[in-house]
């Protein structure tokens, strides 16, 4: 970004100042980062319901009879498993399954899908599914069409049924349907960021404030950036440029599970197979203080005398009241219940190794 | 909001003096930026320390933040009550919230600090 370019801001930006929000920068967006405090917001979210801003979020329509080869020959996640209403996680890759960003992918119909990729990543994600397409898919920014809401958290279906049409109870996880809220044309999603039940709801810009207004009237919390990530770290969900980036695998990042080796060829496939092969020189643990200090992203963690490993996030969290975080480290260190000793401004911090996801949501009834 | 009978660093701490003891704090300034206080690290109780050394460290849940000592001397008494419950700071960064008293070895490192007014004007140009 050059000197002097102001901040971009969502269709939201008016609605955050109302609701008293701490605006700050983020990947070039004048983003909410807190209304009434980051541990506030994040208990609403997990006892009721919090309200997100990510209208800064890029979409990507991806178009055409050949739309769905095409995308199965980018990413590693099966795309033909997708029925029109479903998403699924995935990624884009080098040629070194490495990460360019992790994405949703959307189906909207057989020939019509809307890639979600990160607001950090947005313009460079663009270019990167716009030039491989070659005539065989139309690839187009539709960022500028959409508002994007996030309404997290147990009363979160409550909430918003009474507003939505269809009935969006019968929503499975990571499955959408086109309909309204509040009388405004959405696109709602069963998926989210925070390890509770949730809807994404994508919104034309004009009508976002109105949707924002009357959910924040049914009950929920405006939550911003810094509970979205005290949440999903606790539900160890990945964020680009922490848990995976353009270094990192999928296999390293414990995210096996996204890709489908066996669909056919993709980008990035020939160095999962040998890595498949070779297995993985690092890999991704989650792990829980166990001194006094909060271990943060770039700290060492060390193993006679040396640094062997890094956190890539970490912060206090506040269900649980401690400590916690992620690492890379030795896969010979990855067990639950190893010790770790992490760096921490030059003093020594004592953590365990602890299986993840730190929380999940409980199982209804 | 300042209290007028303290006096206040650039790095957002404030001293009141009791006679050669300075009472030392962060500002409301200072906890309203950090957020939530969920850790609070302070010295031991006979540690002696040189100006703007590092006293110990306030982390929030987002971030965490140095505390120097605008003066030279040894501490001698440390707030456990911030240490148990870090909210302290949040609540009440001015009063309760104090963090440590230092028996300091000069006046000299007094004059550099500013007055109550001063300190105001200097959060709110911006430049803090």
């Amino acid at each position: 970004m050059s000197e002097g370019q102001s901040l971009k801001r969502t269709p939201l930006y008016d609605c955050h100042l109302e609701a008293g929000a701490k605006m700050v920068d983020f990947a070039g967006w004048e983003m909410p980062v807190q209304y009434t405090g980051v541990i506030e917001e994040h208990r609403a979210v997990r006892t009721a319901a919090g309200l997100f801003d990510v209208s800064h979020m890029g979409e990507v329509g991806v178009r055409g009879p050949g739309a769905e080869a095409f995308l199965q020959r980018l990413t590693p996640n099966d795309v033909t498993k997708l029925v029109p209403g479903r998403a699924h996680y995935s990624g884009l890759l080098t040629d070194h399954a490495t990460y360019i960003d992790d994405i949703l992918v959307y189906r909207l119909a057989a020939e019509d899908f809307m890639v979600v990729v990160n607001a950090s990543n947005a313009p460079r994600d663009f270019e990167w599914i716009a030039s491989r397409a070659a005539g065989e898919a139309e690839v187009t920014d539709e960022s500028e069409r959409y508002a994007l809401l996030a309404l997290q958290g147990p009363r979160a279906l409550g909430m918003l049924a009474p507003l939505a049409s269809p009935n969006v109870s019968n929503l499975k996880y990571y499955g959408f349907a086109q309909g309204t809220v509040d009388g405004a044309p959405a696109l709602i999603s069963r998926t989210g960021y925070t390890g509770e039940d949730g809807f994404e709801i994508y919104l034309a810009p004009e009508h976002a404030p109105g949707v924002w207004r009357k959910l924040l009237a049914a009950g929920a919390t405006p939550a911003g950036l810094g509970a979205r990530d005290t949440l999903r770290l606790e539900a160890a969900m990945a964020l680009y440029g922490h848990e995976i980036d353009e270094a990192t695998t999928p296999f390293e990042a414990g995210l096996n599970w996204v890709v489908k080796i066996d669909k056919g060829d993709f980008l990035g496939r020939d160095a999962l197979l040998a890595q498949k092969g070779s297995g993985i020189g690092r890999q991704l643990v989650g792990f829980e203080v166990r001194g006094r200090g909060i271990a943060r992203q770039g700290h060492a963690v060390v193993s006679e005398g040396g640094p062997v490993g890094v956190v890539t996030s970490g912060t206090w969290s506040p269900t649980f009241e401690k400590a916690l975080g992620l690492a890379y480290v030795p896969p010979e260190m990855a067990a639950p219940g190893t010790p770790l000793a992490i760096d921490v401004r030059g003093k020594s911090l004592p953590a365990v190794v602890v299986a993840t996801p730190f929380y999940k949501r409980p199982k209804p009834g | 909001m300042y209290p007028r009978d303290y006096l206040y660093s650039r790095e957002h701490e404030w001293l009141r003096i009791e006679d050669d003891l300075c009472v030392l704090g962060i500002t409301e300034f200072a906890q309203h930026e950090l957020g939530e206080v969920v850790f609070v690290e302070l010295p031991e109780v006979g540690q002696v320390f040189d100006t703007n050394d590092e006293l110990g460290t306030i982390e929030s849940v987002k971030a965490v933040a140095e505390v120097f000592t605008p003066v030279a001397g040894e501490v001698v008494e440390v707030n456990e009550a911030v240490v148990d419950d870090p909210e302290l700071l949040n609540e009440d960064p001015h009063v309760d919230g104090w963090l440590i008293k230092i028996r300091f070895s000069s006046a000299d490192d007094l004059k550099s600090m500013m007055k109550a007014e001063e300190y105001e004007e200097y959060v709110q140009s911006g430049e803090a």
